[in-house]
């Protein structure tokens, strides 16, 4: 799939947002008045950016409203309520907290959920997709999650988890790369159930249909060297684990934090990346681009 | 409906108006709906009513939105102002162009007319542009015919009276077997898919002879790979398979053909292979009831196929047993040919025993009488359903006119030309080469010619030769070189020009051929000739006037531009005295007529050409007073007469009551009107009683003449053995008073066979060294060059790879991606290579025409067309590779002079990727700019 | 809109043919001038004339090569758009509503008003069906001609797709498939009609008609007697040809 940036950054910084939500909505940390307003900052600007990013993509942002209205079938237009309802919800529960210096715990356990729940819909926005094998896996709403908690934690600066959920979430990808990278094969589409051709013999893809690229060539066939592939994934987990986890576990200060949290973003949008570019549309099937 | 489903409006207004003319993206000619909103074209169909397409309509026509509105369209007359082949150019009037073309053409007239050499591409108005030249005077006129398919239409000619496409076409709705030779798409586009369509729905078997297994081959049910330019010797191989097991059609041989005519075997008698003829001429037969002589065409006469009989000392034997002799030789047995066809001796059986068993076993029978030309009647009409068609991929080689003859042999022995199942021919054919007219060029100052240009030779008194036996025309078409040139040899023009050879000329008159470019062989040598000058710096073709629509790579070789309309902005005929759009049962003609105004300063060429035959005062252009006779070509169409009661339209002619339905008449003033009413074309369906056997059938002939096809009934008997053919091989032999040049002796001995024979042309083209064949094939969804300039299809074929066989794929070590470098004798090109298992394995071939010229077309110079795309044409030359006697021969069929495109040999090495196509040319000036950027095309609301 | 209707009153499609298609690119332009000119926003291109011309293209034409063990290699044309599927997953990703299947004869539609041009039905077709306007910002995808079937400005026999009316080798048929007598279902038991991608789930209503077998010769035996020889020569064939023509 086109890894597109708007969409790379939409799915990491919203993850984010929703994930340190997560974490203000349980009270860790719990804070109060003019801190709360830098964390509640810094939240919002992740996923109301990452939101608004995604508007980018679309062919005609102006009606982005009426994606609100499918929520009984469409995943992405449950996650549109979902993020509003979230962003309500610990609206209101960060008002209390920075204007009232109230915490309406229940509410900001609500919100909390919500905010789990956002991330969950943005990842079966992709996992749903049976035409994209890698992301149409259990694996999908793991890591989506897993990262989102691992980075909300993080930002949230809450080390202990962090660091453990950080790990998880590494451990999730290594999976979701090691079950991805047999899933296409696994649905067992080929060119020639593509095309009903194979009882025969071999079938291989001989003219395209036009000699230029088409929309479905650009958004859906992009195709990754294997090398370019491994060396990107050892990069994006040093960046998006080891060097944040060894940085805390040994000495957990404001600059080590910062380092830290930098080279987790960095990481997330590799691994994010990846996981576009590295997903195989079975449209490809037909292209012979396989 | 559910409450919250859109309403969608089924029911839109489509058009303001449809306007119903006909199509030209291709020759094809098929009739569309033009459905106009607000005054412009908004949308093209296929006309359900038309013969030709029926309602369908190809890529190309539906497409022609794109065409019509393309901003490489020429936008007014241009006066060259830079170098030739800069492109640099300025605007003018039309009155400039026109006095220009005056003053430049005007003396060459007075004083010399072959001077000018007029020729014109893919024209559909030859009629009316030979009618000028004729007017003009000089002998240099042709069409784009003998680069095209000559082989193919002088072969069928010759053996029958006409060949495919325009002059017949299987019986789709009733053959059970058919046979394709060498075609990826041919000029009969749209009617061969119909027809392929009919037999797939009814389980017909289709067999596909072609290196290349693509378009309609891919969806033939048996795949025959043949080695390329050996279809000759394995269609004798199949004669002489159906000969030995005397699967032969025998009492069609002899009723209908030239099998049973006696032919004089005695070796020293100076008509030794002619045929023995009675005081009129007519050629003999032995009738079967008396066991004499007589005329083969006397009522009653039973003409023996085995009879020999001595007369003078003379021993005549008849043209049956000839065949026998030839072709029961062991050398066309299946065994011998297979290696050399690459085809199993097996399978050549296995065909030859379908096309009996088809033919024989599953005749089919019509109850409809008929009478024959002898006066016989028959009650029923028997058919034989084993069609074939082929084109250029067997009449695109120097051996082409034989081995197309050999397919119209094999078509007549299995009795299946004529006859429900098989073969028909659309009318006003067939016409055999006695009807047709000779070629002629008594040229004279200030005088029009003596005759039509081409037309048939009959033997060596025909040829075209100047007294001192030189060549009377540029091309050379009509000499001992090519003696049987019918349409002339265009892609010699340039080269005999800029060699003065057989004479200079002054002016080069161009239209419609973009001869610098995808219809030249030799392209940079090409280049070359147009823009050498001499010692003084002059050029050595010293003036070229060319018409074109578009911004074609030939525009900038000319020195004055005409700019044409589009085929949506004009008059034009297709006449019935050119190429026909008839079907085997009906009779048609038909018109385009402008459905809008240009925009642009340009007129329709043939307007031009009579505007400019007035100013120069051609006999045919000027009233009686020297003012101008036709004001346009609507004008000519309508009241133009070629012989009293004929002329360019046949439909709707007047009568004293008023118009006809169609056929002779007079001269109707609102026949224009009457075509548009009737959605642009005239038809008239074939009586039942003629629909079969035309060219024997009294029914047939007598409708024939009064349609005004021909003047009066002309039934003739197929020739199997072309009796001419045999008169040039009597001169070789040193016989008659006009000689050819003893170094043509030879050849024309051996290639002239009156019977067909295969010969090889891979010596000359140095196959021992060049192993590989070359070719190219049409792509379905472009037109030459002209399809690239359409924003839509060259999305479709934007570039073009070389396909390689799996085996050379291999040995090279290809993979996706790669380039190769291509040698032939005669240059080098460096190309993108893609990989094709289903291809004959030592062929090689790519799309034509789709590489094109920097700065051409008004596309941007790094489009993918320039860049990747690519000619094989660099790679052909118009000579062959010296053989070292001295000479250059030409790369051509010696008997007709046809291109002989597919025979080129070539080598293939893996090559390093350079950054674009080689070799690369320099971009031209465009002289219309570049296209826009994006497009988002709606007219109306 | 994105739920699917649990059934439709009648089932639209196509049969395509590949024992007969010839890959004319035909249908593919005719697709193109029709659906420029009609239904919603034009198919616009993009670098029209330049070094990458790009476009929207709602039917576009494949080319296969099959290689048997045996014999030679076939080449096989293969048209392919929306194949209006039963369960169609571009269906239900819709967060608009845009996309839906309508319920009198199950053709999915984009309703172009209310499409944000998300791309995520684009993504869901398995079949590559469904291309975003460059221009227009909004998904386009084959109506099955939805105004031309029923389109009463137009003469009856022309109410056809006009891929269909196009198509020079009939190699496309146009019918509705909940009638078992209906050309398409007829086609479809008659020829084995097939479904592209049957795991994806999606219940195409098209169906591809498989090409027939080819390059038989070999498995069917040389009709010998045909070939019979009357004669090694050309006397015998003299000979014979005596004595046939007495019994004519
Ligand atoms: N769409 C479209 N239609 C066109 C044209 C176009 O440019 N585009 N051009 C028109 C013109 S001018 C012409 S002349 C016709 C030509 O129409 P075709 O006769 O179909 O010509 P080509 O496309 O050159 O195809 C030649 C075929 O012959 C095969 N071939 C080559 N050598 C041999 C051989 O030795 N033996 C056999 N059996 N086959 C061989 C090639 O593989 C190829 O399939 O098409 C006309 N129609
Ligand atoms: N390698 C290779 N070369 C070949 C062949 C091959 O098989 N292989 N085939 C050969 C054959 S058979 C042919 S017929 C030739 C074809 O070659 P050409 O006859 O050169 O064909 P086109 O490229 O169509 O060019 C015709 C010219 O007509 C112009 N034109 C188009 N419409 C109009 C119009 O309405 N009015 C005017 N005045 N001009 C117009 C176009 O712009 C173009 O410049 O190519 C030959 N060249
Ligand atoms: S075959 Fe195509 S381009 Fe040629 S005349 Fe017919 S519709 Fe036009
Ligand atoms: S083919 Fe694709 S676009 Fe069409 S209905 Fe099926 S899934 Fe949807
Ligand atoms: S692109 Fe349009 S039709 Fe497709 S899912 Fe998005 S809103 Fe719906
Ligand atoms: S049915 Fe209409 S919209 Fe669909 S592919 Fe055919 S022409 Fe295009
Ligand atoms: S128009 Fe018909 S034959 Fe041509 S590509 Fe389309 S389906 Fe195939
Ligand atoms: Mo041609």
């Amino acid at each position: 799939m086109h890894p597109a940036p708007s969409i790379i950054f939409f799915t990491v910084a919203s993850g984010l947002g929703f994930g340190m939500m997560f974490w203000l909505g349980i009270g860790a940390p719990t804070v109060i008045g003019f801190n709360a307003f830098l964390f509640y900052l810094v939240a919002y600007a992740l996923a109301v950016g990452g939101l608004i990013s995604s508007t980018f993509h679309l062919g005609n942002p102006q009606r982005a409203l009426k994606a609100f209205t499918q929520w009984k079938t469409s995943w992405l237009s449950r996650e549109g309520w979902l993020s509003v309802v979230t962003l309500s919800v610990i609206g209101l529960y960060a008002i209390a907290e920075i204007f009232f210096y109230t915490r309406l715990i229940p509410l900001g356990f609500l919100g909390a959920v919500l905010a789990l729940a956002s991330v969950f819909a943005t990842s079966m926005i992709y996992g749903q997709l049976k035409t994209v094998p890698r992301w149409n896996q259990w694996t999908t709403p793991v890591v989506f999650l897993a990262m989102s908690l691992g980075g909300g934690a993080l930002l949230a600066g809450q080390i202990l988890p962090a660091i453990v959920l950080i790990v998880m979430a590494a451990i999730a990808v290594i999976l979701a790369w090691i079950t991805g990278d047999k899933a296409f094969d696994r649905a067992g589409h080929t060119l020639s159930s593509a095309t009903g051709l194979g009882t025969d013999g071999a079938v291989r893809a001989f003219e395209p249909p036009h000699t230029g690229t088409n929309y479905l060539m650009k958004e859906m066939v992009h195709v990754i060297g294997r090398k370019h592939a491994t060396k990107l994934r050892v990069i994006g987990m040093i960046l998006f684990a080891l060097l944040p986890v060894v940085l805390l576990l040994l000495s957990a200060n404001h600059v080590t934090g910062a380092i830290a949290a930098v080279s987790h973003i960095a990481g997330a949008l590799t691994i994010r990346w990846l996981f576009f570019a590295e997903a195989e549309h079975v449209v490809g099937l037909y292209y012979g681009k396989r | 409906m559910p409450k919250d489903q859109p309403i969608v409006d089924t029911s839109p207004k489509v058009s303001d108006e449809v306007r119903k003319t006909t199509c030209y993206m291709c020759a094809c000619r098929c009739g569309i709906n033009v459905h106009m909103k607000d005054g412009k074209v908004a949308y093209i169909e296929g006309n359900k009513d038309h013969p030709v397409n029926q309602g369908v309509l190809c890529a190309k026509g539906s497409a022609g939105i794109m065409q019509v509105n393309a901003p490489s369209r020429l936008k007014a007359p241009l006066k060259r102002v830079g170098p030739r082949g800069s492109g640099e150019f300025e605007k003018i009037t039309w009155e400039e162009a026109l006095t220009i073309a005056t003053d430049w053409l005007a003396p060459l007239r007075k004083t010399n007319p072959e001077k000018l050499a007029f020729f014109t591409g893919r024209d559909q108005s030859q009629s009316f542009t030979s009618f000028w030249a004729q007017g003009f005077g000089t002998p240099n006129y042709a069409a784009h015919g003998g680069f095209c398919s000559v082989n193919m239409a002088a072969a069928g000619i010759y053996t029958m009276g006409g060949a495919f496409w325009e002059f017949g076409q299987p019986d789709w709705d009733r053959t059970k077997m058919f046979m394709l030779f060498g075609v990826a798409e041919d000029h009969d586009s749209n009617p061969i898919k119909i027809g392929l369509g009919k037999l797939k729905a009814r389980g017909a078997k289709v067999y596909g002879v072609n290196p290349i297994r693509s378009g309609y081959n891919a969806i033939a049910d048996e795949w025959i790979g043949i080695t390329p330019g050996t279809d000759g010797l394995f269609i004798l191989s199949l004669v002489h398979e159906l000969m030995k097991a005397g699967k032969i059609d025998l009492d069609y041989l002899a009723r209908l053909t030239n099998a049973p005519v006696m032919v004089n075997g005695d070796e020293k008698s100076p008509e030794f292979g002619l045929f023995l003829r009675d005081k009129n001429g007519k050629p003999q037969v032995i009738d079967r009831k008396t066991g004499k002589l007589a005329a083969f065409d006397k009522k009653g006469v039973q003409p023996d196929l085995g009879g020999t009989i001595r007369k003078a000392g003379i021993t005549y034997r008849t043209v049956f047993q000839l065949m026998a002799d030839k072709y029961l030789d062991p050398q066309y047995a299946p065994e011998a040919v297979a290696d050399k066809v690459g085809i199993p001796a097996r399978r050549i059986q296995h065909i030859a025993s379908e096309l009996a068993r088809v033919a024989f076993d599953e005749a089919i029978e019509i109850d409809q009488p008929w009478t024959d030309f002898r006066g016989e009647t028959h009650d029923k009409m028997i058919g034989r359903p084993v069609a074939f068609h082929a084109m250029r991929g067997i009449s695109a080689h120097a051996n082409g006119f034989q081995t197309c003859r050999a397919l119209h042999v094999l078509q007549i022995i299995l009795g299946s030309v004529e006859v429900p199942g098989g073969f028909r021919f659309k009318p006003p054919y067939p016409k055999p080469p006695e009807a047709h007219p000779k070629p002629h060029c008594g040229a004279k100052p200030d005088c029009a010619l003596d005759g039509p240009h081409l037309g048939f030779v009959h033997g060596p008194d025909d040829l075209l030769l100047k007294e001192d036996g030189s060549p009377a025309r540029i091309d050379k078409a009509f000499t001992w070189e090519n003696p049987m040139s019918a349409h002339g040899l265009m892609h010699m023009v340039i080269s005999n020009a800029h060699a003065g050879d057989p004479y200079k000329i002054d002016t080069l008159f161009m239209y419609m051929a973009n001869m610098s470019w995808n219809s030249s062989m030799n392209t940079g040598g090409v280049h070359q000739m147009l823009t050498d000058t001499d010692e003084n710096g002059d050029y050595v073709i010293p003036r070229i006037i060319y018409s074109d629509a578009y911004s074609s790579e030939m525009v900038a070789y000319a020195d004055l531009i005409l700019p044409d309309t589009t085929y949506l902005e004009r008059h034009d005929c297709i006449s019935l005295l050119d190429r026909p759009i008839c079907e085997a049962d009906g009779v048609a003609d038909a018109i385009r007529w402008p459905v809008i105004e240009p925009d642009r300063d340009v007129r329709g060429f043939q307007s031009t050409l009579c505007d400019l035959g007035a100013r120069l005062g051609l006999p045919g252009f000027v009233n009686d007073d020297g003012s101008q006779k036709y004001a346009d070509y609507a004008d000519y169409i309508t009241n133009h007469q070629r012989r009293p009661g004929v002329g360019p339209l046949a439909g709707w002619r007047m009568n004293e009551d008023g118009p006809t339905g169609g056929g002779r008449g007079d001269v109707n003033p609102d026949q224009i009107d009457k075509y548009i009413e009737n959605g642009g074309f005239w038809i008239e369906h074939v009586p039942d009683e003629a629909q079969f056997y035309k060219p024997w059938n009294q029914a047939y002939q007598d409708w024939a003449v009064s349609k005004g096809l021909f003047d009066s009934p002309q039934p003739y008997i197929f020739s199997l053995y072309v009796e001419p053919m045999r008169k040039f091989q009597l001169a070789a032999e040193g016989h008659g008073d006009r000689q050819p040049p003893d170094h043509l002796r030879e050849r024309i001995g051996k290639t002239m066979d009156p019977l067909p024979i295969w010969y090889s042309n891979e010596d000359d083209n140095k196959a021992d060294e060049f192993p590989i064949t070359a070719l190219t094939q049409r792509p379905m969804a472009m037109y030459h060059s002209w399809g690239t300039q359409n924003a839509w299809l060259r999305q479709i074929h934007g570039q073009n790879p070389l396909f390689v066989p799996t085996k050379i794929w291999e040995e090279n070590g290809f993979a996706e991606g790669d380039w190769a470098r291509v040698t032939s004798p005669h240059g080098e090109i460096t190309v993108p290579v893609a990989h094709m298992a289903a291809l004959n394995e030592n062929t090689v071939w790519t799309w034509n025409a789709i590489g094109k010229r920097k700065g051409a077309w008004a596309l941007d110079e790094n489009a993918p067309e320039a860049t990747k795309g690519f000619l094989l044409n660099h790679l052909i030359h118009e000579l062959l590779p010296p053989k070292g006697d001295g000479l250059r021969w030409s790369n051509s069929d010696p008997i007709t002079g046809q291109a002989a495109w597919f025979d080129l040999k070539v080598r293939i090495a893996k090559a390093d990727p350079p950054s674009e196509s080689l070799p690369a040319l320099p971009p031209i000036k465009s002289p219309v700019g570049q296209g826009p950027k994006n497009l988002t095309w709606k007219v109306g609301k | 809109m994105t739920q699917l209707p649990t059934s439709t009153e009648k089932k639209l499609g196509l049969v395509i043919d590949l024992d007969t298609c010839v890959g004319c690119h035909a249908c593919v332009v005719s697709c193109k001038g029709w659906n420029t000119e009609n239904y919603g926003a034009p198919l616009s291109d993009q670098d029209a004339y330049g070094s990458a011309p790009v476009g929207t293209f709602l039917n576009r034409v494949h080319s296969y090569e099959i290689q048997p063990d045996q014999g030679p290699a076939q080449l096989i044309h293969f048209p392919k758009s929306c194949l209006h599927c039963e369960d169609a997953p571009c269906v239900t990703v819709c967060p608009t509503g845009a996309s839906y299947k309508r319920v009198e004869d199950g053709i999915v539609l984009v309703n172009e008003s209310d499409c944000i041009g998300c791309g995520l039905c684009a993504w869901a077709c398995p079949y590559g069906a469904r291309e975003l306007d460059q221009a227009e910002g909004v998904m386009k995808k084959c109506t099955l001609c939805v105004d031309r079937i029923y389109n009463e400005n137009l003469p009856e026999e022309d109410r056809q797709p006009a891929c269909v009316r196009t198509c020079p080798a009939g190699a496309r048929h146009f019918g509705d498939f909940s009638d078992p007598d209906s050309n398409v279902s007829k086609l479809t038991a008659e020829r084995g009609g097939m479904d592209l991608m049957p795991d994806q789930g999606t219940k195409p209503v098209n169906k591809y008609l498989p090409p027939r077998p080819k390059d038989t010769w070999e498995d069917i035996d040389i009709l010998a007697p045909l070939l019979e020889p009357v004669a090694e020569n050309a006397g015998g064939l003299l000979g014979w040809l005596d004595k046939t023509l007495e019994k004519l």
